[in-house]
């Protein structure tokens, strides 16, 4: 009988080219993903060396960390933004890469483009200059961020220099609440391993609660991988995967599609394969989740208050730093807290299914009159269907606009910046201190907390505002 | 890219002695619009070191001259967040050659040994050690050894091993890096690369 093997140590195994002794694993890559703000100099480096791109047909390229979200079919203004942008067009066209820029119609964040074009598959390697680059784990993909550096290395060789990280398994039993979606199941997850908890450990995610997840919800959970510190999170491709994969434009077809179909049924946790870490949490304990803090790992129960200094993990200084650029107290309640702006969008939660979640919240209601909210596509894809599913006419009626896609709000590299001492409710990834704006104060959440926000003018529990379906 | 070698440091420190300092922190977004690799340690702890008018804020270590020298020493998981290189970059160009910390972010890790910064990973009681010397004396010095793996507060002679793979030891000290390794197996890159089925 051949030895008990993870998903991982079989996905990883079939990807190494070379051992180094005493030293990393050289790990071929089959798609590397290439965005404007890690790969200049990158692409300056291979100039350096006079060293050519040496798999372009595996290298995709788009633009969404620096690009503006409103008048994208005009020059973009930030002459420095303007000079990275053209940087990846001549450096795309230079070595044969696929590009899709501002105002190309396939143009998007880059982790949700990927999976909507079937670049993202099964049994991949797959990098990107960009820590949340493990969203593409929820199709059985080995994926997570990388530096520059290694960027450098990934276009000049295609392989990637890592150490084998060790194994872990998050499995949620049970069903999900109603009300409760994959970031909370996410932001659950993290508030119990902290921040550094899985650090050194690439993660799969187990149980019914991923078996019975959209594959939105899969990317939504994997994407936050990062954040508690694991090099990436994979779920094991099932018919869910395969469906989804089916037919897009860069997905195998016709024979291929056979061939690929074989081995991709083979990738699956062997059961008597060994795991360094093993974890199990009831996921029908889970509520709707909210950050109070400077890192994701500081989430609770939107329903609960936020826990004293000796309740807290990590170091008390730290603690109070955290709650004093947040003008938080301990033993606050978070529900009722007056908010500034609503921010639903990113690489998170800025697919068709995020839409949907907060759509079904605003319907029928209004904005809150103290809130700006910026809604934001994460790909012309996600935005086409939102206009075609008839969700903009929900959100339009309900006093939302709707901007055009890129990253935005989430890292604020462009002006969509949260002002300083701002309150924002966002469905992004981080709540690090200034990352929404310099001294913006954000609140990670679902779509629909975030939608319950923007319709109340503060943290809200939304499962007051749904009507629970009836059962049977 | 080829970088500085490194060897023994002997050198005072910068505390921070503050935990899951991120790379949003070291570098925010807003200075990542860059194509070259110049200038990242005047915008390093941008908003920590200075206010939103740009005059610097007192209290923040790098402003307090007090504190100087090529080693910093960081709070518990050092680097989490995002992947951007910028983040050690910064560091880099500020003149740091070496972070201590009781425990590091992966990317961060990875990153600063790929552009020639050791991080170097001790106990949290040794961390504590060396805070405690810069705080009795922020001119006390310490040594990092690459060749023999160890640390050492030199006021007190205390010292502690730390790991770093072979390997990723021989560049460090040699100045090389992996892609010119990796060049010179192109043969069998690209003979694997067409055994890939996608």
């Amino acid at each position: 009988m051949s030895a008990q093997k993870t998903l991982f140590d079989k996905v990883w195994d079939s990807h190494v080219v070379h051992q180094i002794e005493n030293g990393p694993e050289v790990l071929f890559i089959d798609r590397h993903m290439v965005h404007e703000v890690t790969s200049p100099v990158a692409f300056l480096g291979l100039k350096n060396r006079n060293i050519p791109v040496m798999h372009p047909e595996k290298t995709f390229a788009t633009a969404d960390h620096n690009t503006p979200t409103i008048n994208q079919h005009l020059p973009v203004a930030d002459p420095l933004s303007a000079n990275q942008l053209k940087m990846l067009e001549e450096n795309a066209k230079e070595h044969g890469i696929t590009y899709w820029g501002l105002g190309h119609e396939k143009n998007g964040i880059v982790h949700v483009v990927g999976p909507e074009y079937g670049i993202t598959l099964p049994g991949a390697t797959i990098v990107c200059g960009d820590s949340h680059t493990s969203t593409h784990g929820a199709f059985g993909a080995i994926a997570f961020g990388i530096g520059t550096s290694e960027v450098e290395m990934v276009l000049a060789t295609q392989c990637i220099m890592q150490p084998k990280p060790k194994r872990m398994r998050i499995n949620i039993t049970g069903e999900l609440q109603y009300g409760v979606t994959p970031k909370d199941v996410a932001l659950f997850i993290i508030s119990q391993l902290t921040t550094s908890g899985a650090t050194g450990y690439f993660v799969e995610y187990a149980g019914d609660v991923f078996k019975n997840m959209s594959m939105e919800g899969r990317m939504t959970v994997c994407n936050l991988s990062i954040e508690m510190g694991a090099r990436g999170g994979m779920i094991a491709p099932d018919a869910t995967t395969f469906e989804y994969i089916k037919g897009r434009e860069f997905a195998p077809k016709g024979e291929a599609w056979d061939t690929a179909m074989e081995y991709w049924e083979t990738l699956y946790t062997d059961p008597d394969a060994v795991f360094d870490k093993e974890l199990t949490f009831d996921g029908s304990s889970i509520e709707p989740m909210i950050t109070y803090g400077t890192n994701p790992g500081m989430g609770m129960g939107i329903s609960k208050d936020i826990p004293t200094f000796d309740a807290a993990q990590g170091g008390a200084s730290t603690y109070k730093k955290s709650l004093d650029y947040m003008k938080f107290g301990e033993g606050d309640k978070m529900i009722g807290k007056p908010i500034d702006y609503v921010f639903l969008g990113s690489c998170t939660n800025g697919r068709i299914e995020d839409f949907r979640a907060f759509a079904s919240v605003v319907k029928g209601r209004k904005k809150a009159s103290n809130v700006t909210a910026w809604l934001v596509p994460g790909s012309h894809k996600v935005e086409a269907a939102i206009k075609e599913e008839g969700i903009l006419d929900i959100l339009t009626e309900a006093g939302f606009e709707l901007r055009e896609p890129g990253c935005s709000a989430c890292l604020a590299m462009n002006d969509d910046k949260v002002p300083p001492g701002k309150l924002a409710v966002s469905t992004s990834n981080r709540n690090f201190e200034g990352r929404q704006g310099p001294g913006s104060r954000t609140l990670l959440a679902s779509p629909l907390v975030a939608a319950a926000a923007a319709v109340t003018g503060q943290v809200t529990d939304p499962r007051e505002l749904m009507q629970e379906p009836v059962a049977g | 890219m080829a970088y500085d070698k490194f060897d023994i440091l002997t050198s005072t420190a910068v505390p921070l002695p503050i935990e899951n300092v991120d790379t949003d922190q070291i570098i925010p977004a807003r200075f990542l619009k860059a194509t070259e690799r110049k200038g990242f340690g005047d915008n390093l702890f941008r908003d920590w070191r200075y206010n939103q008018d740009n005059t610097p804020k007192r209290d923040f270590v790098l402003n307090n001259p007090i504190y100087g020298g090529k080693i910093l020493v960081g709070g518990k998981n050092f680097g989490s967040g995002s992947s951007r290189e910028h983040a050690a970059w910064a560091v880099y160009d500020y003149g740091f050659r070496c972070v201590i910390s009781s425990f590091f972010a992966d990317i961060f890790r990875n990153n600063c040994l790929n552009i020639g910064v050791l991080p170097v990973q001790v106990s949290a009681d040794f961390l504590q050690k060396i805070f405690t010397a810069i705080e009795k004396d922020p001119k006390a010095e310490f040594e990092v050894n690459l060749p023999e793996q160890k640390v050492t507060i030199l006021a007190t002679g205390e010292s502690e091993p730390f790991d770093i793979n072979t390997y990723k030891k021989g560049n460090m000290t040699n100045g090389f890096d992996d892609i010119d390794y990796l060049l010179n197996i192109k043969d069998d890159i690209e003979k694997f690369a067409k055994s890939r089925p996608f």
